[in-house]
């Protein structure tokens, strides 16, 4: 070999490296080299248990739902708390979903436990306070990572699975204990809808506070028995909501509890103490229901990490991973609108 | 060797290197983002979509000032082919400098969510909300992406193989000070001579 030849080939040699470090740098920050990182599609893929088909062109929870649209009336109250327009006195429209924690968009009404309501409020600078919120009282579990192994557990063919994460997130046992004493009742309108993550609220002097949020009803919650509520026909909060908002509007109180320190504001698995201040910021008026076909909030993604400036995520991971795996959710769904037709068959000319 | 070549004009090259940096670290946090559920996914994606409209402005500013200033020739020895290969792949890192930034904000408008940078400036949706639209140009910046990145490679192997192998004075065009390469390559290399 030549000395230039020589030269020449340490040159190419010396390339490879560097092209062959970038790649794995790349390859490295995308996860490929790690098979244990937690990524999005993981977690959304989870809600599938293994061989059942996604419910494709729906979101992958909370997949059934009907929009509605309205206004947030805000009283002013909450400019106390928070420098963001939504607080400031006045009336911002508002747009959401009323949904049953399912991945089976036809899932029977009265075998779905958990009733959400996803949310968006606009304000004329621009601006959108997304959240999407459960009518437990508190969450599951602790963190991202044990709600992926719960996903795992749940849909298992293991029949100690369960049991196993049960021991090792006893947080879960509250949450279980909750879901079998919980009253049912016969109407989206009569349940309290909680953000269980908690947000960092700015005020204009830059003064912080740590808050939780929620809807609660000012219609009375009559308990109805869960096997009363299956006679009604699978789709009777579909049917009853429509009814009740044609007569007239509905509404909920917004009302954001505020964090002592040391209270755990990273744990949404963990109520805080009853006596800390809430404030009433204003109240939401649902004016109008239209099914989620064709709805206007079909195509929305409730992500909780849509916040305005004056709010903003807290140490809570929730938010986080919800924001990703929603975006994810998203992304297929949409991918797969042939598998929900955009127009209803019926509604062609 | 063909005469010493023109360099590109500083602010050229100023433009090149600072671009080089968003765009890597733009690659870096768009497959790092989606790949994560931590806290960090926040801001990685609101980092990326500063970073995706600074790249913006900056490939208009970059275009303009080499509609005016051009650039120096290839060498006269270069082969055709490569010299294709050179016209086409700059071709190439233009569009998609250009258009990624466009595609993720188009991406971002069809799904209707506010595009808001850091700072808190918001930025006008310019495509009404469209689940078709949104899912097409979600693959597009998805696919291209890695498409991006291999150009990126190819471009940075290709500068290379002219700094250390061809030594044509391709790469000292872009070099961002001048005859830098040959000072940190030469510890490694025979004399010059040997050539």
């Amino acid at each position: 070999m030549t000395p230039r030849v020589r030269t020449t080939m340490r040159s190419l040699v010396q390339i490879a490296v560097i092209i062959a470090g970038a790649a794995a740098v790349f390859a490295y920050t995308a996860g490929w080299l790690s098979p244990h990182r937690l990524t999005p599609n993981k977690l959304v893929a989870a809600f599938t248990p293994p061989g059942a088909t996604p419910p494709l062109g729906h979101r992958r929870n909370h997949a059934k739902g009907i929009c509605f649209t309205g206004t947030f009336e805000a009283n002013g109250a909450g400019t106390a708390l928070s420098r963001a327009q939504v607080f400031a006195r006045g009336q911002y429209p508002a747009l959401g979903r009323f949904n049953l924690a399912t991945t089976n968009p036809s899932a029977p009404d009265a075998t779905v436990p958990i009733r959400g309501m996803g949310l968006r409020i606009a304000t004329p600078d621009g601006h959108e306070w997304r959240t999407a919120m459960i009518d437990a009282p508190f969450f599951a579990v602790s963190t991202p990572q044990a709600f992926y192994e719960l996903l795992l557990a749940s849909g298992s063919k293991d029949p100690d699975a369960m049991m196993r994460f049960s021991a090792a997130h006893p947080e879960f046992a509250r949450f279980g204990a909750w879901i079998k004493s919980a009253p049912w009742t016969g109407s989206y309108a009569e349940e309290r809808y909680n953000s269980l993550d908690s947000f960092v609220l700015t005020d204009s002097a830059g003064g912080k506070s740590v808050v939780r949020w929620s809807l609660v009803p000012t219609v009375q919650p009559v308990p109805v028995a869960q096997e009363e509520l299956a006679k009604r026909g699978p789709n009777f909060l579909d049917a009853e909501i429509t009814e009740r908002v044609r007569g007239g509007p509905v509404r909920w109180s917004m009302v954001v509890t505020v964090a002592h320190p040391g209270d755990p504001t990273a744990d949404p698995s963990k109520p805080w103490p009853e006596d800390r201040r809430v404030v009433v910021v204003g109240t939401l008026v649902v004016r109008r229901i239209e099914p989620e076909r064709d709805g206007p909030c079909r195509d929305i993604n409730f992500d909780p990490s849509v916040l305005p400036p004056g709010i903003r995520t807290s140490d809570d991971p929730f938010p986080a991973a919800r924001s990703s795996a929603y975006a994810k959710s998203y992304d297929l769904r949409t991918a797969e609108v042939k598998y929900y037709p955009r127009t209803a068959p019926d509604a062609k000319p | 060797m063909s005469a010493p070549r023109q360099r590109f004009s500083a602010l050229q090259r100023l433009l090149h290197w600072l671009m080089a940096v968003c765009i890597l670290g733009m690659l870096l946090i768009g497959v790092g983002m989606v790949s994560t559920v931590r806290p960090k996914y926040l801001t990685l994606v609101s980092v990326h979509k500063s970073l995706g409209i600074a790249i913006l402005v900056l490939v208009v500013i970059r275009a303009v000032v080499r509609l005016c200033y051009g650039a120096p020739s290839l060498p006269v020895d270069l082969p055709q082919s490569m010299k294709r290969a050179a016209v086409l792949s700059h071709y190439a890192l233009y569009a998609l400098m250009f258009g990624m930034p466009l595609i993720g904000w188009a991406m971002l408008s069809a799904a209707a969510y506010p595009v808001v940078l850091l700072g808190g400036l918001q930025l006008p949706a310019i495509l009404p909300p469209s689940a078709s639209f949104h899912s097409l140009l979600w693959d597009a910046h998805y696919y291209l992406a890695f498409v991006f990145f291999a150009l990126v490679l190819l471009h940075v192997a290709a500068a290379l193989f002219h700094a250390l192998v061809r030594r044509d004075g391709v790469f000292e065009a872009m070099a961002p000070v001048r005859h830098s390469v040959r000072v940190a390559a030469s510890p490694g290399h025979p004399k010059p001579d040997l050539r």
